[in-house]
């Protein structure tokens, strides 16, 4: 099946109302694989929990389809990937998966295939018969058998450990072990926990190539958790990102990064982050323009909206308190009429990273080409108007993005 | 090699010498005794040579003692395979009860679960004879008193937080991932416990086991106050050696000989588990 067929409608920006959160909620077609309603996960005692892991969290996951389950570590990613699985109970809310509720079915009959991080092949076997496991439980032939593995364990690169016990591997060939015993079994849902985090980068690049081809190619759903944001846009067709137990936002790697739905994903998709001002809006005669005060010597600076297009039933109006955000790409150096000062400058052999003191903040800015400004002096820098993102300042909701800014 | 390292050689191996005989030398000795009779034994200065004889031994196979004074029967055989028996069966009992116990503890959080297992670890350092008085009344009273099944139901307090806390150890060390991936194979939990859990603690399984053995096999004092002679372990039956007409010392040590032998031999085999398990119990229960 396409990838672009299950993609979700585009998010609404301010207008969708009050919840942050974008899901394809109500997409109740017969290709929706994985649906979480509303699900929770307490630690402790029920009517006071200790910890709130997970908070109402909500997604659909359509048949062959891949999701990335993205944030720091604690932001309850794991706990939502394990509650799935069902290692994890569900503390209210429900499950379904292929058309029925797993939630309350104990891991072994929800039909779902799971790779871990950690610990988890079985000592006693060799890496070979830790991967045939499954197969041989369900009484496949000898030679299918052998044919499947080798082909699984050709994918990953792990041919030559197949003879191998677990104890004398190494966390990487564990994790890859492991993720070929997951991939080698037929189910309903490929769960896979930060299936390559103990990989060398390179080895990293390759693999996630092939398994995302491979996921493609048998149609296979799978969620997986990762805090690696180039490996959640590599692999995933949809990133949910999460913090502190709730989904911030669930939409593709370039939605997430033009449209990001509120300020943390902003800043938290993309590198290096997205520089934040704290702005007001200023109504000129209906003529709005985003301002930013200067602190002490340092002055402000001031953005023109007139030219960009708003959204209908946009609430930007004037006097309004903002977060101005600019991602560093967009900071084009050397014209323009802000000034500011030069921190820092580092070459990256293909892009230069300059750090710039303006309006009492510090800002990053990255270049294609060097930039010969030394380091104290007084640089300019100029801001487009298109390419810039505004958020509440309240509760840090999208209020607008630049059409630069996208695509 | 240099002389400091000679020297090193020399003392530590001096070291270990004296150590060995401080340990070793007793149980020599009795070896020695046990092939001696009183007269032989309680020669000033004592010998090595002497003509060595079996009687010792016979008397305590046929359950005839002959001392100056006549013969008096005692039960010392029935003595040491009672103590086989409660032993094997005590930990028997802890095993099946203790397992699965110390794989909750290990695995899951409940109400009062520390709670609970740090009160059944309180059971071995509570000193036996503060439970013993209104236990014997107990035992009157519910007819438990003088049979295997009370002296087994006591002996758990010896051997089950032993095995409940070594093995919850052992638990602890195994990755749940490892269940976790079996499970989510199509297995049941009790299924996951019995395939995967189970083997992969065996060592400490075997450790706890052994070391519950050999506690339950020295035990004395409940055996003393809640069982009459017949069904004594050779720890009280060994009180039938101090005689009207004196300790008949070849015996006593014939029956140490013979007591000691089926825990040492086990001890032997299993050592290797015994310091493995007990050092992983150590660090992580």
């Amino acid at each position: 099946m396409s990838i672009e067929a299950v993609k979700p409608p585009s998010p609404g920006l301010d207008t969708a109302g009050q919840a942050p959160v974008i899901t394809d909620a109500g997409n109740t077609s017969a290709r929706t694989a994985l649906h979480l309603d509303a699900v929770d996960k307490f630690y402790g005692d029920p009517a006071n929990p200790a910890v709130h892991a997970v908070k109402s969290f909500s997604m659909e996951v359509a048949e062959g389809e891949i999701v990335a389950l993205l944030g720091s570590s604690g932001c309850g990613k794991t706990s939502t990937l394990r509650m799935i699985a069902g290692f994890e109970t569900v503390s209210r809310g429900e499950i379904k998966l292929a058309g029925r509720r797993i939630d309350e079915l104990r891991p072994a009959k929800r039909n779902v295939a799971m790779a871990f991080e950690g610990y988890s092949l079985y000592p006693p076997l060799t890496v070979r018969d830790n991967i045939a496991f499954a197969l041989k439980a369900a009484k496949l032939e000898q030679g299918e058998v052998d044919r499947k593995v080798d082909h699984i364990a050709d994918l990953l690169e792990i041919e030559t450990i197949l003879g191998k016990y677990p104890s004398s591997l190494s966390g990487g060939q564990q994790q890859r072990a492991s993720l070929a015993r997951a991939l080698i079994r037929k189910a309903d849902l490929y769960l896979l926990d930060e299936p390559m985090s103990q990989l060398e980068p390179q080895l990293r690049s390759v693999l996630r190539g092939r398994i995302k081809s491979y996921l493609i190619e048998h149609g296979l759903t799978s969620v997986f958790v990762t805090h690696d944001q180039t490996e959640a846009n590599a692999l995933a067709d949809r990133i949910a990102v999460m913090e502190d137990g709730v989904l911030q936002q669930i939409a593709s790697p370039a939605e997430l990064k033009d449209r990001p739905a509120n300020l943390f994903v902003a800043t938290f998709i993309g590198e290096p982050p997205m520089n934040v001002f704290p702005a007001r809006l200023a109504d000129d005669n209906g003529h709005l323009h985003v301002v930013v005060e200067g602190e002490g010597a340092a002055a402000g600076f001031t953005l023109d909206l007139g030219e960009v297009s708003r959204p209908a039933g946009s609430r930007l109006t004037g006097g309004a308190a903002v977060h101005l955000g600019v991602r560093p790409h967009s900071v084009s150096l050397g014209r323009g009429g802000n000034k500011g000062l030069l921190v820092s400058n580092q070459w990256l052999g293909d892009q230069t990273h300059v750090v710039i003191e303006a309006a009492g903040q510090t800002m990053v800015a990255v270049s294609y080409g060097r930039v010969d400004e030394q380091v104290g002096a007084e640089i300019t820098f100029s801001l487009s108007p298109q390419a810039i993102h505004l958020f509440a300042q309240d509760d840090g909701r999208a209020l607008l993005h630049g059409t630069e800014a996208v695509g | 090699m240099n002389h400091t390292s000679t020297a090193e050689r020399i003392i530590r191996g001096l070291l270990l010498t004296l150590v060995l005989l401080f340990f070793l030398f007793p149980i020599f000795w009795i070896f020695l005794m046990s092939f001696q009779t009183n007269e032989d034994i309680l020669r000033i200065p004592p010998s090595l040579f002497f003509t060595p004889t079996l009687e010792n031994y016979v008397a305590l196979i046929s359950g005839r003692l002959s001392t100056v004074a006549g013969d008096l029967d005692i039960a010392f055989m029935r003595n040491l395979w009672n103590s086989v028996l409660l032993s094997s069966l005590s930990v028997g009992v802890a095993l099946i009860l203790g397992v699965p116990a110390a794989y909750a503890f290990a695995r899951f959080k409940f109400r009062l679960g520390e709670n609970i297992a740090f009160t059944l670890l309180s059971f071995r350092f509570a000193p036996p004879l503060l439970v013993l008085l209104p236990l014997s009344l107990y035992f009157s009273e519910l007819g438990l008193s003088d049979t295997y099944l009370g002296l087994v139901w006591v002996y758990q307090l010896i051997a089950l937080p032993l095995i409940l806390w070594i093995v919850r150890g052992y638990f602890e060390d195994i990755s749940p991932d490892i269940e976790n991936a079996y499970r989510i194979d199509g297995h049941s939990w009790a299924k996951t416990f019995r395939k995967i859990a189970i083997p992969l603690a065996r060592p400490g399984i075997a450790a706890a086991s052994l070391l519950a053995f050999i506690f339950c096999w020295n035990n004395f004092v409940f055996a003393l106050v809640l069982a009459s002679a017949d069904k004594q372990p050779v720890t009280v039956g060994a009180l039938a050696f101090v005689t009207a007409s004196g300790i008949q010392y070849g015996q006593v040590a014939a029956a140490i000989v013979l007591s000691v032998t089926p825990t040492l031999l086990l001890a032997l085999y299993a050592q290797r588990y015994l310091v493995e398990g007990l050092s992983l119990g150590a660090v992580k229960g």
